[in-house]
């Protein structure tokens, strides 16, 4: 099992949806919340999945077909 | 989520402890200086080790002093005493021995510019010119200097980054001279003249099929499977601390003592807020008085997503998509950017934005007045050092200090277009005559 960590950008109109419950049902993975910041027009979350790499792969595809950004929890490290 | 209750911890035994304990008889009040890595959001405690991140909140680790063992340790003389680099401030940074990679790094002129000052209505303004640093001519060689010597303390032999210039060419000359193998990640589609630039050091340059954030992920994943020291990302705590030296080197050039305003460029943010912590630091262990420094950040229109946020009035930023000529500047995402929007609030500073002709124009305005050609963050930092002064946020009797963090040399094709040609004659002293309206001497 991999523990994988994701920083994770929620589309303005996609705030409301309950996207990581989404993902945790639609894929073997389990989602666990560190850190988050929700607001009227704008959301993130730091998340760390634990599953199989590749359930963990899909379920990323899956994030970000339903309009996510997903970045590693290090943000943009090339500079 | 906060922890105001800081978590001590002893050590735990390493493959690298017997190293450490050889480098601890070789100087032994050195040791003492870093007492732990702390998480900035919830203050968990660490031991000083590769590791970035708080494992319980994510949040980013940084390096915690013991400011008062440091305090009796450092002064004004003892640093005058010191090597003409960085290494001078090594109370304040974070290596444990002496044992230095990058040993000329830093120590970079402080130039008074009269004429931009003149131009712009500063009597008291300073270029920090890193534009010269050794040995690859940007800022980056003060943040490799650190990593790379941190890097080696913890039983390091492999460095690695992403970068698409500035940091590449660093962490593969320092690499080089140090003897360590090196890995260079960049996207497939970096110009030809930048992948030169890093192949000359002959380090391992890995070209990426993909985008930035294909890259991003895949250091990242690789940072985590092998015992490499990839410097902004599992280095990135004491590869931070670099910064500090620019705030350090500042002060001392100015006579001991904080610049009233300093305009930094922002890329993740992180430079912005090491100045301020730098010349905090200073103050901390007596060799300042007093900072009453405001810390004003500046940025490309085509990637400002901190200036964005600070003109907004809000403490968060929205990640864009770069498209800027200011490729080094270029993070959308930044991972300090919070912290840099912090810093300007505290400090009472500003920030602002300028757009690609604006920062070909205050490149070619620097050039012309100071003699220094700068990269394109130089003009990005010099175009809104223009607006702040313009708006009186800076005012004319403060003693402002922008900073320069890499060479117009690298990046000509931003200017190329921009700076006319030379002018052609025949090879005749009638036609120089002719050309210029010199009357020919008799």
């Amino acid at each position: 099992m991999a523990k994988l960590r994701f920083h994770i950008r929620y589309p303005e109109e996609r705030i409301p949806d309950p996207i990581l419950y989404q993902i945790g049902k639609e894929f073997q993975v389990i989602p666990s919340i560190r850190r988050a910041d929700v607001r009227e027009t704008t959301g993130w979350m730091d998340v760390e999945f634990t599953g199989e790499t590749d359930e963990i792969d899909r379920a990323i595809v899956g994030l970000r077909e339903k309009g996510c950004i997903v970045d590693p929890i290090e943000l943009n490290v090339v500079e | 989520m906060t922890n105001p209750r800081p978590v001590l911890f002893s050590l735990p035994y390493s493959k690298h402890d017997d190293y450490l304990y050889s480098i601890e008889d070789e100087v032994s009040i050195m040791t003492k200086k870093m007492q732990s890595l702390v998480c900035r959001e919830c203050g968990k405690e660490y031991p000083t080790q590769d590791i970035h991140v708080c494992e319980l909140c994510f949040g980013p680790l940084e390096v915690k002093y013991d400011y008062a063992a440091i305090k009796k340790e450092i002064s004004r003389d003892k640093i005058l005493a010191g090597p003409k680099s960085l290494w001078r401030y090594v109370d304040l940074l974070p290596v444990e021995g002496t044992n230095f990679i990058g040993k000329h790094a830093g120590f970079t002129p402080l130039v008074h510019a009269k004429n931009l000052g003149a131009f712009l209505g500063l009597d008291n303004l300073y270029i920090k010119n890193d534009c010269v640093n050794h040995p690859t001519l940007s800022f980056k060689d003060r943040v490799v200097a650190i990593a790379l010597t941190r890097a080696r303390e913890l039983g390091f032999e492999t460095v690695a980054c992403a970068s698409t210039g500035n940091l590449a060419n660093s962490v593969s000359a320092h690499a080089a001279s140090a003897g360590m193998k090196c890995y260079v990640f960049i996207p497939g589609d970096l110009e030809a003249a930048k992948v030169l630039g890093n192949l000359i050091y002959r380090p391992n340059v890995i070209e990426i099929e993909g985008n930035y954030d294909d890259v991003n992920r895949l250091c990242s994943e690789i940072a985590g499977e092998r015992h490499w020291a990839f410097v902004n990302i599992n280095i990135r705590p004491y590869y931070a601390e670099g910064s500090k030296t620019l705030a350090f080197e500042t002060a001392e050039q100015l006579g001991w003592r904080a610049p009233d305003q300093v305009v930094v460029p922002m890329a993740s943010g992180s430079l912005l807020t090491k100045i301020w912590k730098g010349l905090k630091e200073f103050e901390k262990v007596g060799i300042l008085d007093a900072v009453p420094t405001k810390i004003n950040g500046a940025q490309a229109e085509g990637c400002s997503p901190i200036a964005t946020a600070f003109r907004n009035g809000r403490d968060f930023f929205k990640p864009v998509k770069p498209d800027t000529i200011a490729k080094s500047l270029a993070i959308g995402n930044p991972a300090d950017g919070y912290y840099a929007l912090k810093t300007a609030a505290e400090s009472h500073g500003a920030m602002d934005a300028v757009t690609d002709d604006e920062i070909v124009e205050s490149i070619k305005l620097l050039a012309q007045t100071e003699g220094i050609f700068a990269e394109t963050a130089g003009g990005v930092t010099i175009g809104v050092l223009r607006k702040l002064a313009k708006q009186g946020l800076i005012r004319k009797d403060e003693v402002t200090v922008a900073y320069i963090t890499g060479n117009g040399l690298k990046t000509q094709e931003a200017v190329v277009d921009s700076v006319g040609r030379p002018t052609r004659i025949q090879p005749s002293l009638k036609h120089f005559t002719q050309t210029f309206g010199i009357e020919e001497s008799t």
